[in-house]
């Protein structure tokens, strides 16, 4: 009981800092409005899938290293196949691209079953693997994407009556919720999620009482390549081309994933913390940015804050392992 | 082969337990075959030219394959390498503009020193994963270097003369870069097999328990190894702007994923505990040829990027294998 209270109390404490940095965000810049908001929201989305995809692993006691290439690989299919294409041929093209991820995922979680290489070895050598693919799908950023996905995430919702709140609730946050819960909410109250929890809190102990570790490693990797997917066709979907070179995605979505209050060991956490704290890791970016601050040094400070967010999540893990 | 004497055990497992046993004669067998195939696609292109070219453009390779080599020992990797090498080439080609080149040197390791005291404290005290510490300052590293070359944008950038003697010049057809390169890789074999500091190593990475209950103070050891590792990548990348000779930002940055590989093909266990340079050079020596290879089959980067990746996966498989087969 004391454990689920102090979780719950870290990510309502994520979000209080969240709404104390928008505050600021108001100090700083008086005009920050509905429509800043959306673009914030619009570019958390990246994130936000890529910090999903961290969490699924880690919660089941790995780590996926190749988060950031498989967006890349993904935005660059989606990207490449919609150039020139009509727009209904975007309907085939989603599916396909998810698919793609679940399966890429799928490869990764059976290499380290198969081959019981470390999946941090695996997940690196999957992160070469993955990125020489999305070179060779797209040599260059290019491509194009169907009119109506962009339109998924540009504006706001309009709520009949209520012109004033649905200012505030832009269309990519819906997409957000709606693809996170969808996926999310059904596992949690599955017996594949309480597997998934129990081989991250210990492989032996759930191997002991029945929990087939194998396969559900594979399906928190499948589901991780899942989000990463949708990390993707978000990347996609918001600059209008695919890029072949992986983003700073990995970096960030274990900080903001140790930042959300998930153990690095593993078995513990959720995933509001992380996505909350991943809101607050690039409120803090745009905020330096409207300080007009050098976008280099905000770049080196971000990374500052999220290796110094990633060394107290160590510690905190190497604490608790000693007590 | 013939030196085994005949034994009732089945071919493949006297193959896998030779191969264990010395894992210098496979690779340089495999080196061996990829020259010849060299030769076979490309008649006459083995010369002593091509051999000259080959050496040169290995040893920066090999140089950051040290690094990873001696962090894979204590079970580490450091991919802030590439960053680090970048950063003292770039500081030092714009900093020689108005300094002595000895003072440029000294004040481009600077930033290497820094990289790799943050890595081992960060690895050693705070105990976070060595891929995530180096890949964190690695980006740090490169926002530095975007705000410093805007600072130095009007200075202007060059190469002093003995680096690009050093980097590319042959005195009687050897490279020159191995006066550099030939005291480095004593230095590493000597430390990682003759000296305290080596056993501690090979220590930590074999069974971190035991060695800190044996009194080996664990975090002076992983810092001391990052910051070498750290000065070694600095001083690779004043050598390979030397072979280059065009400061960028993100100059060794593609020596990063094949310093790895180079290290694994080598015989270093990812996982710490075993392996050496003398393998390493191997590795990186057959590296060099293969990119050849492939750039003479008109591979693509991402082609290269896979293969690498692959071989990292398979190598590191194989080699698990052979472990539990003993």
């Amino acid at each position: 009981m004391t454990r689920l209270v102090r979780r719950q109390g870290w990510v309502a404490g994520l979000l209080v800092l969240f709404v104390v940095l928008l505050v600021i965000t108001r100090l700083i810049q008086p005009g920050y409005g509905s429509g800043d908001f959306g673009s914030l929201v619009r570019a958390v989305l990246p994130y936000a899938f890529a910090v999903a995809a961290q969490t699924i692993v880690v919660i089941a006691g790995g780590i996926d290293l190749s988060v950031g290439a498989m967006m890349a690989l993904t935005s660059v299919t989606a990207a490449s196949m919609m150039d020139g294409a009509s727009e209904e041929y975007a309907l085939f093209v989603v599916p396909f691209v998810l698919a793609m991820g679940l399966v890429l995922g799928a490869v990764n979680g059976m290499l380290i079953v198969v081959t019981r290489v470390p999946d941090i070895v695996v997940t690196l050598a999957t992160l070469f693997v993955l990125q020489g693919a999305a070179l060779l799908v797209l040599g260059a950023p290019g491509g194009a994407v169907a009119e109506w996905l962009r339109a998924t995430i540009v504006g706001t919702v309009s709520i009949p009556g209520l012109p004033e709140l649905s200012a505030w609730i832009p269309k990519a946050l819906v997409l957000l919720v709606v693809c996170l819960c969808i996926i999310w909410i059904p596992l949690k109250r599955s017996k594949l999620g309480l597997s998934i929890y129990a081989i991250g809190s210990s492989e032996l102990a759930a191997f002991r009482s029945g929990v087939p570790v194998a396969r559900t490693r594979i399906i928190a990797y499948a589901l991780s390549g899942l989000f990463a997917a949708m990390g993707g066709l978000a990347l996609t979907m918001s600059t209008g081309i695919g890029a072949p070179i992986p983003g700073p995605y990995l970096l960030a979505s274990v900080a903001a994933v140790v930042l959300g209050g998930v153990a690095l060991g593993g078995g513990k956490g959720g995933l509001l913390g992380p996505i909350v704290a991943v809101f607050v890791l690039r409120l803090v970016r745009t905020d330096l940015t409207l300080l007009a601050i050098d976008p280099n040094v905000t770049a080196i400070i971000e990374g500052a804050i999220m290796v110094a967010v990633v060394m107290f999540g160590a510690f905190i893990t190497m604490r608790s392992r000693q007590s | 082969m013939s030196t085994t004497a005949i034994q009732p055990v089945p071919f493949g497992r006297r193959l896998k337990r030779f191969m264990a046993d010395r894992p210098l004669i496979p690779l340089i067998i495999l080196l061996v075959i990829l020259v010849l195939v060299l030769q076979i696609l490309r008649p006459g292109i083995v010369n002593e030219r091509w051999l000259a070219n080959t050496v040169k453009f290995a040893i920066p390779l090999a140089i950051l394959a040290g690094c990873q080599t001696m962090t894979m020992l204590t079970g580490g990797i450091d991919l802030s390498v590439g960053t680090v090498a970048t950063m003292s080439a770039f500081i030092m080609a714009t900093q020689v503009v108005n300094h002595d080149p000895a003072v440029a040197i000294l004040i481009a390791l600077v930033p290497a020193v820094l990289i790799g005291l943050v890595n081992g404290i960060g690895v050693g005290v705070f105990r976070v994963h060595p891929l995530i510490m180096t890949l964190g300052t690695s980006l740090i590293g490169t926002g530095c270097l975007q705000v410093y070359q805007r600072t130095v944008i009007a200075s202007g950038a060059k190469i002093p003369p003995f680096l690009a003697w050093l980097g590319t010049g042959l005195t009687y057809g050897v490279p020159n870069a191995l006066l550099l390169f030939v005291p480095i890789a004593v230095l590493i074999v000597f430390t990682l097999n003759r000296t305290g500091f080596g056993r501690l190593l090979y220590a930590v990475g074999d069974n971190e328990g035991a060695a800190r209950l044996s009194g080996v103070r664990y975090w002076q050891v992983i810092t001391a190894l990052y910051v070498i590792s750290s000065v070694l990548a600095g001083i690779t990348g004043l050598l390979y702007i030397g072979l280059i000779k065009a400061p960028s930002l993100s100059l060794a940055e593609p020596l990063v994923l094949p310093s790895v590989a180079a290290a694994v093909i080598g015989g270093t266990s990812i996982f710490g505990g075993r392996g050496g340079y003398t393998g390493t050079i191997i590795g990186a020596l057959i590296l060099t040829v293969l990119t050849t290879l492939l750039t003479i089959l008109q591979m693509p980067e991402g082609a290269r990027r896979i293969l690498f990746g692959l071989i990292v996966l398979f190598v590191t498989a194989a080699y698990l294998r052979i472990i539990e087969d003993r």
